[in-house]
């Protein structure tokens, strides 16, 4: 909960403003989308703010010239939240989908369950989508991605990369829950923060891994934390 | 009128006593779940919290009536039920931190200036036959504890408790799916651990309660 410059702005400005003016969260953001991205992670952020009705996709480098914006400063907070999560689910679906898709993992029950984990991913890409535009906001772009190494490091790599992602996600989850305005929105959260549990332990068990290494009580990840340890994953 | 047929009949077979409204509830939200599957135990939470108006307070000490269930039943396994060195590791672990989270929720509520209610009274039927029927129960109590953390959640007004609640019902699941995965099953087989509320679950289930 120590994420201030990830925050909404009290004062309802579009956040571009902020991220403009405050070098330490352009920084970050910067980092984040590993630097060559930039102009269409600007524009991202732009759509996430509901700045223009334009596909996430475009490249429209124009900040947003009218600074009013009518939705409430708890609802961009969650909007921002939500496209986080967004941007985690969509990493983890396309490491599953590509993971099946080569046929790397050998064995007809870890394939399954790699399956399995897969589609609940890309049920959470759909829900998060959904509940971003209904928030009246543009849900972030699937990143590109870069797991390559990691499926031609075969199925332990994979495995253990899988176990570390879930972890990661689950603990993703944790460290939002208390940042959640909506009510309804954090209903969803939990309902996704504990299957990223599930996810986790079952394949910490396959690696050998505990099914509960924080012990009794699972920690949280702040959101630079995540971002971070994301980054090999995404491509520029 | 609803189908007759018990979506997760196991469930009735656990009895639990005391005159404590979070008894109460959680009796009642067992009731749910055996009628109507687990995921009706969410909801039934929800509203069961959402009407107390206990606050805080209230929610914890419904969480604490959980895990002295878990705590007890992990326990009474590792004392009566032959179990593979696997399975007993696991049942161990477990135990373990259901009992970490009866403790931290003493303090929590304590904290809190309330009271944490005690034990309430516990009976598992023939759960402890064998590792099996041990088995089967445990990962319905783990999924219901899920589910009921899932629906008390929204309710808790601090973000402390919050953060708290979602640290243990984090673990819960994780409970889950490892016990899931030595059955054999799907360690998370839906996307969402979250109920559809409605309306008329809540009402039907009412004539279950016992009283």
């Amino acid at each position: 909960m120590n994420d201030s410059s990830a925050q909404a702005p009290e004062g309802g400005g579009p956040a571009i403003t902020e991220l403009g003016q405050d070098p330490r969260s352009r920084a970050r953001f910067l980092k984040m989308v590993g630097g060559a991205g930039a102009a269409g992670a600007l524009s991202l952020l732009i759509a996430a703010c509901g700045g223009d009705d334009d596909d996430a996709g475009s490249s429209s480098t124009t900040p947003a010239t009218d600074a009013t914006d009518e939705k409430p400063a708890a609802s961009k907070g969650d909007i921002e939240i939500v496209n986080y999560a967004l941007t985690l689910e969509y990493l983890e679906a396309e490491f599953y989908a590509q993971v099946i898709a080569s046929g790397a993992v050998t064995d007809k029950k870890i394939a399954e369950l790699a399956k399995s984990i897969g589609e609940n991913e890309q049920e959470h890409v759909d829900a998060l989508k959904a509940t971003v535009e209904k928030l009246g906001g543009t849900p972030a772009a699937k990143p590109k991605t870069k797991f390559e190494d990691v499926i031609a490091g075969g199925p332990e790599t994979i495995l253990e990369t899988a176990a570390s992602v879930e972890n990661l996600g689950a603990a993703a989850y944790l460290g939002q829950a208390g940042r959640i305005k909506d009510k309804e929105i954090l209903a969803a959260a939990l309902a996704i923060h504990t299957v990223e549990g599930r996810h986790a332990a079952a394949l910490n068990t396959l690696v050998g891994k505990s099914v509960v290494p924080d012990g009794p009580f699972a920690k949280p990840a702040t959101m630079d934390e995540v971002l971070e340890a994301v980054k090999p994953f995404i491509a520029a | 009128m609803p189908n007759p047929k018990l979506a997760a009949p196991e469930v009735a077979a656990i009895e639990i006593t005391g005159t404590t409204r979070q008894v109460f509830i959680m009796r009642s939200a067992l009731a749910a779940g055996t009628v109507y599957g687990l995921a009706s135990v969410g909801p039934f939470v929800s509203r069961a919290m959402a009407q107390e108006g206990g606050g805080d307070v209230e929610i914890l000490n419904f969480a604490l009536t959980l895990e002295y269930l878990e705590a007890a039943y992990y326990k009474q396994a590792l004392a009566e039920t032959k179990l593979a060195s696997e399975v007993k590791s696991l049942a161990t672990e477990i135990q373990e931190n259901e009992e970490a989270h009866v403790e931290a929720l003493i303090v929590t509520i304590r904290d809190l200036g309330g009271e944490p209610v005690k034990a309430p009274g516990v009976d598992f039927g023939k759960a402890f036959a064998n590792e099996a029927s041990f088995l089967e129960l445990a990962q319905t109590l783990e999924d219901t504890g899920v589910s009921a953390y899932n629906g008390a959640a929204p309710a808790i007004e601090s973000t402390e408790v919050l953060a708290a609640a979602g640290s243990i019902v984090q673990i819960e699941a994780r409970h889950a799916a490892a016990i899931r995965l030595l059955r054999d099953e799907n360690p998370a087989p839906v996307g969402f651990d979250e109920a559809l509320s409605t309306d008329e679950v809540l009402e039907a289930v009412m004539p279950f309660v016992k009283a």
